[in-house]
C-alpha cells in the first residue's frame, strides 16, 4: 500500500516539481517562533470558520430560495424539512458570529504584540482588507433570511450612503435596485454573498498568509527570530528559536480547534440563538415594510461601529459626518502601523502609557457595542431612574467614541515625541510551554 | 512558576473563562424581560401532547402553523397517524400537509381588525415567557371591539378563546391621576372557569410548550444529539492535547 502512495507521489512530483518545495516552504520548513501562546490560536481558527462557512453555505444554497416571496419560507424549510438542515443552518449562523469573535481576538493579538509593525505592515493591511470584506459578507448574509430585522437592518445600513451629498439618494437606489430593500436587493446580495465576496475573501486570505510567511511570524516577545542566532535541529541556517510549523503548530492548533469546537457545539446544540444575539427575535418575523421593529439595531458585531454613526451629530445641514466617522473608525485601524512609531513591538516591553491606552481602547470598543446594541438605553433608566436617557447615552457614547479615536492620536504622540519608556527587549524569545 | 501553575494560567483559566462567558451570557439573556418565567420544557412529551390538544381545540380555528406538518407532529409527539388525523386534524388536510386554518384571511381582518397571525414562529419571535404571560393576561374590557383586552399586549384584537377554562378576569384599575389614564393594577378572577387557577396555569404552559416546539421542532434533535457531540469533542480535544504533548516533548 505504501508503495502505491510513493508511486503516486513520484508520478505527481515528476510532473509538478514545484509542489513539494512549496509544501516545505509553508509547512515543514516554515519556522515559527516556539513561544506562541493562547492568542496565537485565532488565526488558524479563523481559517477553520471560513472553511465551515463555505461548506455549510454550499449546502444552504442548495435549498435556499433567493426571492422576497420565498426566502423566509425556504429558511424554515431548511430548518424543518431538509435532512440535518437545522444543523447546517445553525453551523452557518453560529459560525458567522464566531468568525467575528475570533477575528476581533486575532486583531487584538496583533495590536497587543505589535504584529502590524515593520516588517509586517503588509500582513496587517491585507488582514484589514479581509476584515472589511468580511463585514460586507456578513451584512449581506444577514439580509438573506429576509426576516423583519434583515429588512430593516438593510434599509438603515444602506440609507447611510444616502447621507453623502449630491449623489446619496441615487446611490441608495442604485445599491438596492429599488426604492426599498426588495427582490432586486435580495438577489444581488445573494450573488455577492455566495460568489463575489467569498472569492475575494479567499484570495485575500491566501495573500495574507503568503505575506506573513515572507516575513515570518511575530511572537509574544516581539523578538525577530530571523535576526537572532541561527541553527536549529532541522537546519543550520534557520532561526534557533524557530520550530517547523508542521508538525509542531499543526498539532498544537488541533488542541485549539478542539476547545473552539466544544464552545461552538455548545452554542449550536444548546443555545443557537444565543439569547437573541446570534439569531434575533425580530428576524423570526417575515420582512414587512409596514411593521417597524421596536428597536432597529444591527447584529452584535456591527454595534460598535453603528454606535459611532449614532453618536456623531449632524451639522452644516448634513448627517454624513456620522457615516464618515464610522468608516474613519476602520480607516484608523488600517493606518495603525503609521500611527504607532514605537520600535518595541510587544506589550511585555512597552511603556505603561501603551498598556493603559490599549485597555481603554478595548473598553471603549465594548462600551460602544453596548450603546449600539441598545443596552445603555435600557441600563441607564434601570440604574439611574428618571433621567434624560438620550442625553446621558449620547454623553457616554461620545466619550467612548473620543476614547476610541483618542487611542490612535495618543499612540502617535506617545511614540512620535518619544514619551514612551520601554523595557529592554530580550535577545531570544523568553518562554514557551 | 511550576509547570502546573503555568498550565493553569495558560490554558485552564482562559478556557474556563470562555465557557463561563458563553454560559453566563445565555442565562443573563434568559432572565431578562420582566415577565414571569414560563417554565416550559419541550422535551416533556406529555406536556407537548396536552398542548397540541389545546391548540387544535381552541386555536386552529383562526391561527395556522403553516410550517408545521401533521406528520411531523405525530412522530415528534409519539402519536400515531390515526391519533393525529382523528383527534387533532380538524382542517381536513392530508397527513403530510401543514397546519393551515380554515379562516379566510380577508374575513378575519374584517372581523378582528387584523388577520390572526400564523403561530409557527410565535415563540421564537416573542419568547415563551411572553406567550405564556399573554395567555394568562386577558380581561374583560367593554370598551374594546370584541370585549377583551390584555395587559401583556394592550389593545390586542384577539378575543380570549380559553375563557371557559380560565374563567373571566376583570381589571382592578388604579385611580386616574390628572393628565394620566388609569392603569391596570391587577387582574382578578371574577367568575371561575372549568379549571382551577393552578390547572389553567399548567394548561397555558402546555400550550406554550407546544408552540415553542412548533417554532423549532429541531430543538428535540438538538438536545438529543448535543450531549454526544460535546462528549466526542471533549474526547477529541483530550487526544489532541496528548498528541501535542508528545510532539512538543523535544522543544526546549
Amino acid at each position: 500500500m505504501a508503495n502505491v502512495f510513493t508511486n503516486i507521489g513520484d508520478w505527481v512530483n515528476e510532473r509538478a516539481p514545484g509542489m513539494m518545495p512549496m509544501y516545505r516552504a509553508h509547512m515543514t520548513e516554515y519556522y515559527a517562533p516556539k513561544n506562541f501562546n493562547l492568542w496565537y490560536y485565532f488565526g488558524s481558527l479563523a481559517l477553520l470558520v471560513l472553511v465551515n462557512q463555505i461548506v455549510t453555505g454550499i449546502f444552504l444554497t442548495m435549498n435556499y430560495n433567493p426571492s422576497a416571496a420565498g426566502a423566509f419560507a425556504s429558511v424554515e424549510y431548511i430548518m424543518r424539512d431538509v435532512e440535518w438542515g437545522w444543523l447546517i443552518r445553525y453551523m452557518h449562523s453560529t459560525g458567522a458570529s464566531l468568525f467575528f469573535v475570533v477575528v476581533f481576538l486575532h486583531m487584538f493579538r496583533g495590536i497587543m504584540y505589535g504584529s502590524y509593525k515593520k516588517p509586517r505592515e503588509l500582513v496587517w493591511l491585507l488582514g484589514m482588507l479581509i476584515f472589511l470584506v468580511l463585514m460586507a459578507e456578513a451584512f449581506m448574509g444577514y439580509v438573506l433570511p429576509w426576516g423583519n430585522m434583515s429588512f430593516w437592518g438593510a434599509k438603515v445600513i444602506i440609507s447611510l450612503f444616502g447621507t453623502i451629498p449630491y449623489i446619496g439618494n441615487s446611490l441608495v437606489e442604485w445599491i438596492m435596485g429599488d426604492f426599498l430593500p426588495a427582490d432586486a436587493t435580495l438577489n444581488r446580495f445573494f450573488a455577492l454573498h455566495v460568489i463575489a465576496l467569498p472569492i475575494v475573501l479567499l484570495l485575500l486570505v491566501v495573500l495574507h498568509i503568503a505575506a506573513l510567511h515572507e516575513v515570518g511570524s511575530n511572537n509574544p516577545d516581539g523578538v525577530e527570530i530571523k535576526k537572532g542566532p541561527k541553527g536549529n535541529r532541522w537546519d543550520a541556517l534557520k532561526p534557533a528559536d524557530g520550530i517547523p510549523f508542521h508538525p509542531y503548530y499543526t498539532v498544537k492548533d488541533l488542541v485549539g480547534v478542539g476547545f473552539f469546537l466544544l464552545i461552538a457545539a455548545f452554542i449550536i446544540f444548546f443555545a443557537p440563538t444565543f439569547g437573541g444575539w446570534f439569531l434575533e427575535h425580530d428576524n423570526f418575523i417575515p420582512a414587512n415594510n409596514l411593521a417597524t421593529p421596536s428597536h432597529i439595531k444591527p447584529v452584535w458585531y456591527f454595534t460598535p461601529f453603528y454606535a459611532i454613526v449614532r453618536m456623531i451629530p449632524s451639522f452644516l445641514g448634513s448627517a454624513v459626518w456620522g457615516v464618515l466617522a464610522m468608516f474613519g473608525a476602520i480607516a484608523v485601524l488600517f493606518a495603525l502601523p503609521w500611527f504607532d512609531r514605537g520600535k518595541v513591538k510587544s506589550i511585555r516591553y512597552r511603556g505603561t502609557g501603551f498598556k493603559v491606552a490599549l485597555g481603554l481602547f478595548v473598553l471603549s470598543f465594548i462600551a460602544l457595542g453596548a450603546v449600539g446594541a441598545g443596552i445603555t438605553a435600557e441600563v441607564i433608566p434601570a440604574w439611574f431612574g428618571d433621567v434624560d436617557v438620550t442625553f446621558w447615552e449620547n454623553l457616554f457614547g461620545r466619550v467612548m467614541t473620543a476614547i476610541y479615536f483618542g487611542f490612535f492620536a495618543f499612540l502617535w504622540a506617545y511614540t512620535y515625541f518619544g514619551w514612551e519608556k520601554t523595557k529592554p527587549i530580550p535577545e531570544r524569545v523568553t518562554t514557551h510551554d | 512558576m511550576t509547570k502546573r501553575q503555568l498550565l493553569m494560567k495558560r490554558y485552564i483559566f482562559p478556557v474556563a473563562l470562555a465557557f463561563a462567558l458563553v454560559v453566563g451570557s445565555v442565562s443573563v439573556q434568559a432572565a431578562e424581560g420582566g415577565l414571569p418565567h414560563a417554565g416550559t420544557n419541550v422535551q416533556d412529551q406529555a406536556s407537548l401532547q396536552r398542548g397540541a390538544k389545546l391548540f387544535f381545540n381552541y386555536c386552529v380555528g383562526c391561527h395556522s402553523l403553516k410550517y408545521m406538518r401533521y406528520e411531523r407532529i405525530a412522530s415528534d409527539l409519539g402519536l400515531s397517524e390515526q391519533d393525529v388525523m382523528q383527534n387533532l386534524n380538524f382542517t381536513g388536510a392530508k397527513f403530510g400537509e401543514t397546519v393551515v386554518s380554515h379562516m379566510p384571511e380577508a374575513d378575519a381582518a374584517k372581523w378582528f381588525g387584523k388577520a390572526p397571525p400564523d403561530l409557527s414562529l410565535e415563540v421564537r419571535a416573542k419568547g415563551a415567557d411572553w406567550v405564556n404571560a399573554y395567555l394568562n393576561s386577558f380581561y374583560l374590557d367593554p370598551s374594546r371591539p370584541v370585549g377583551w383586552n390584555n395587559t401583556v399586549f394592550p389593545n390586542a384584537s384577539m378575543p380570549f378563546p380559553l375563557w371557559e377554562l380560565q374563567g373571566l378576569q376583570t381589571a382592578v384599575m388604579t385611580e386616574a391621576k390628572p393628565g394620566e389614564d388609569a392603569k391596570v393594577e391587577k387582574l382578578v378572577l371574577s367568575q371561575p372557569g372549568k379549571m382551577t387557577p393552578a390547572q389553567f396555569q399548567q394548561a397555558s404552559r402546555d400550550l406554550t410548550t407546544f408552540l415553542e416546539y412548533a417554532s423549532e421542532p429541531a430543538a428535540l434533535q438538538r438536545h438529543h444529539y448535543g450531549v454526544w457531540v460535546l462528549l466526542f469533542l471533549a474526547f477529541f480535544t483530550f487526544l489532541a492535547a496528548m498528541l501535542k504533548k508528545e510532539y512538543w516533548k523535544d522543544v526546549h
